[in-house]
């Protein structure tokens, strides 16, 4: 963190160099930009609002019966990262996911990771997304994650965190793609300038990389499907898009059902099995017969097929525990442990409330941090110390104490800035960035880029498109 | 295909046909209150009752005013075949039938509800009113084009067809149905001035008008208009013509599938049982019974082509 004149803290700007300049990744596009006329970009700003709506890519926002559906904003000042930026954040990511499917294989096979006393046993024991039942099973392939979203943020020229790992179900990949293929109709000429890297493979590349996962019950091409929970779900779009442009059936928990000891569809000719299913539907609701008995969405009986190696489920049952955000504090030592190599990329601090050392400093130092829920998602539940008031703070000072173990804190982060386009000129906000990785056996694929988040108010670190959160297109530039 | 995105592919087809249906009915509703100011509450009442929403209306209305009906038709949410009602199941189903449609379609459907909401945001004055209807005509016609132009003629296309001209029979028969007494040669008043204008106001509501004038010339009689509008092929909203399709797509679906449908069987015996016969056989074992039991056979074909490709379990 740079503090500037009046010890007014200075962020960095990814675009615009201390000495005022372009920063190298942003050269060419800042020549183009500044020789463009802003009314024109404006324009074309409406342009992509109503191609959007078109488009349909809109979400619904829980709780809002009046705002049925909303758009994502999204801004036309791309976020460039050099080649070499991304050759170390790539390299990082990799190291990340594969120690992560490692400690999954492991948690749910002979623990040595615990045995070891690495990673405290009831952080395991006592996280609700830890699946018994997948003890001793091997998912086809050993993969756990298929699919997941590391969210990466920025403080400086070469400090780049992990802030969390999305192995459960990271959503937001439609917008990457959509992004750009809305950059490239409004602005072709800029990409006949610049040299960025392609993103638009990536259905095909998860189509090849959950095929390449089939149960060892395939018999020739794989058939793979998604599963939704159906159009009112606020990914509902992504789950469409997906399938569309893999050409896989999206399916609800009502088209599936088990016939033959394997999960068919019901084809305007009958039932159809299929290997492969992607599933944008969360554990718990997976199987009303093995898990929650009251789930609409699930498939009766879907469990026992997977036991039997006749369908694969992307990702794992029981994936979801890497995303606890207390365990999250110990990813350093779980890559250390799993690949013998110090992480690539650091964590961010935290502080795990459940530990009385740790929680009196962070309720000591409560107005400068963040605290979020171990559990939580969204940027819902979470406190943003600087931004709360004296009486936030004491209400969640209340929280805190009453149930310590449901938190961890972390530092305020001074996350980078990259400008959006205002009427007014270009105005820094704050980013995060989400690149998609895929794994199967065959290796882990990387889509360069990813999904920037911007927050669009001045000033605001909050970039989830829950709380009012926009995006960018994200170009990574050839090399 | 999934049996559930084959049903939403009819589905989405039969709400869109039905919103044009609609708009046409409302049209010709509209002309004749406007010309016959006596006449315009039975006018309206047989507009409800052929949409099928006359209960509904007279429990939330009560009296039959331009007014109310056409707001009736065109907005309330309770109404589920008014045309915001109807736009947005289209737009439902065709999101759940998404992946079965091209971007083309699915853009031009969800164009069709965003903007036919806007327009339809407050209630239309009498003077907006052709103006609305148009644009609702226009945007089923470039959903339309968008689904001849872009699709692959595979199954999920042949559903969609299925899908409009069920309803679209359905729609022409319940106009015979509701108008069948102005067609009786047994009214007094026949020949006279007074039928013409009602018989305008039928082929008007199948936009059928100018064809009839090229077909049949000035003599305008009941015969032949019913006879046009349940016979003649050539006429794209008439009884035989819809059928022709229905059983055309069926066939096309059974030779793609490889196996015969009893829903296939049942459309052959539409065409070559009900349809073939002259219309003054039609006429001697009674126009409405003819039509009722038209409609009663079209609704049994609807259930068999669900039940046949598994739209639901």
């Amino acid at each position: 963190m740079l503090r500037g004149k009046g010890g007014r803290i200075s962020f960095f700007d990814e675009m615009t160099s201390q000495e005022g300049g372009p920063r190298s990744p942003y050269r060419e596009y800042c020549d183009w930009f500044y020789a463009e006329d802003s009314q024109r970009i404006q324009h074309k700003t409406q342009q992509a609002e109503a191609l959007f709506r078109t488009t349909g890519i809109t979400f619904n926002v829980y709780g809002d019966a009046d705002a049925d559906e909303r758009l994502i904003p999204f801004d036309v000042v791309p976020r460039i990262i050099s080649a070499s930026e991304w050759r170390r954040l790539s390299r990082g990511i990799e190291q990340r996911v594969r120690a992560l499917n490692a400690f999954l294989y492991d948690i749910y096979h002979r623990q040595e990771i615990l045995r070891a006393g690495r990673v405290p046993t009831r952080l395991i024991a006592r996280n609700d997304a830890f699946l018994p039942m997948m003890m001793g099973l091997d998912p086809p392939g050993g993969i756990y994650t298929h699919i997941s979203g590391t969210d990466i943020v920025r403080t400086g020229a070469n400090e780049f965190y992990v802030l969390e790992d999305n192995a459960r179900t990271p959503s937001g990949v439609s917008y990457m793609l959509e992004n750009r293929e809305t950059m490239l109709q409004m602005f072709p000429e800029l990409f006949a300038k610049v040299a960025v890297r392609e993103v638009g493979d990536y259905p095909i590349n998860l189509l090849k990389s959950l095929s390449a996962c089939a149960p060892p019950k395939c018999g020739g091409t794989p058939t793979v499907a998604v599963l939704t929970p159906g159009i009112h779900n606020s990914a509902y779009y992504e789950h469409s898009f997906l399938a569309d442009h893999m050409g896989a059936e999206l399916v609800e928990g009502h088209d599936l059902r088990v016939v033959d000891g394997r999960v068919q569809m019901r084809t305007t000719q009958g039932y159809k099995a299929i290997d492969v299913v992607y599933r944008r539907v969360d554990d718990d609701f997976l199987d009303p017969l093995n898990f929650r008995p009251d789930s609409m969405l699930g498939v009766p009986g879907i469990w026992d097929v997977y036991r039997g190696g006749a369908i694969t489920i992307a990702n794992a049952p029981g994936t979801g525990i890497a995303d606890d955000k207390a365990l999250y504090s110990y990813m350093p030592d779980i890559i250390e442990f799993y690949t013998g190599e110090k992480a690539l990329l650091p964590n961010v601090p935290t502080w795990r409330c459940s530990e009385p050392e740790h929680l009196r400093e962070v309720l000591d130092r409560l107005p400068e941090l963040v605290v979020k829920e171990v559990h939580g998602s969204g940027g819902y539940g979470m406190l943003v110390g600087p931004a709360a008031s004296k009486k936030e703070l004491a209400a969640f000072r209340a929280k805190l104490e009453a149930n310590p173990g449901n938190y961890i804190a972390q530092p305020t982060l001074s996350l980078s800035t990259v400008p959006i386009f205002t009427k007014k000129g270009l105005a820094p906000r704050h980013v995060d960035l989400r690149p998609f990785v895929l794994m199967s056996p065959q290796g882990i694929t990387i889509t360069p880029g990813g999904l920037t988040r911007v927050a669009m108010t001045s000033g605001s670190l909050v970039v989830n498109s829950s709380q009012g959160g926009g995006t960018k297109d994200t170009w990574v530039l050839e090399d | 295909m999934l049996g559930k995105t084959a049903g939403s592919l009819f589905w989405m087809a039969r709400y869109l046909e039905r919103s044009e249906n609609n708009a046409r009915l409302i049209d010709a509703g509209f002309r004749i209150a406007l010309t016959r100011s006596t006449t315009a509450a039975a006018e309206w009442k047989s507009v409800l009752v052929t949409a099928g929403v006359d209960r509904a209306f007279v429990g939330a209305h009560g009296e039959y005013t331009s007014a109310r009906v056409v707001d009736f038709m065109l907005r309330d949410p309770a109404n589920p075949s008014s045309i915001l009602s109807v736009i947005k199941q289209a737009r439902d189903n065709a999101r759940t039938a998404r992946t079965a449609l091209t971007r083309e379609v699915w853009e031009a459907v969800n164009t069709n509800w965003m903007t036919l909401t806007a327009l339809l945001k407050r209630p239309v004055r009498d003077d907006d009113l052709p103006d609305v209807l148009t644009a609702i005509r226009q945007q089923s016609a470039q959903v339309r084009g968008a689904l001849n132009g872009t699709m692959l003629r595979n199954d999920g296309f042949n559903f969609s067809l299925l899908g409009t001209f069920l309803e679209r029979a359905d729609n022409t028969a319940r106009i015979l149905d509701v108008k069948y007494y102005l067609l009786l040669p047994s009214v007094a008043h026949i020949g006279s001035s007074i039928d013409n204008v009602q018989w305008e106001t039928i082929l008007r509501s199948v936009s059928a008008h100018r064809a009839y004038r090229w077909l049949y010339g000035a003599e305008i009689s009941a015969l032949k208009i019913a006879e046009f509008l349940i016979l003649y092929r050539q006429l794209p909203r008439s009884l035989a013509f819809c059928c022709e399709r229905m059983e055309d797509n069926l066939a096309q679906l059974e030779r793609g599938y490889g196996a015969e449908t009893e829903a296939g069987t049942m459309a052959r015996a539409l065409c070559h049982e009900r349809l073939s016969a002259p219309i003054q056989t039609i006429f001697d074992s009674g126009l409405h019974e003819y039509v009722t039991a038209f409609l009663r056979a079209n609704a049994a074909l609807a259930r068999q082509i669900e039940h046949d490709f598994r739209f639901v379990e």
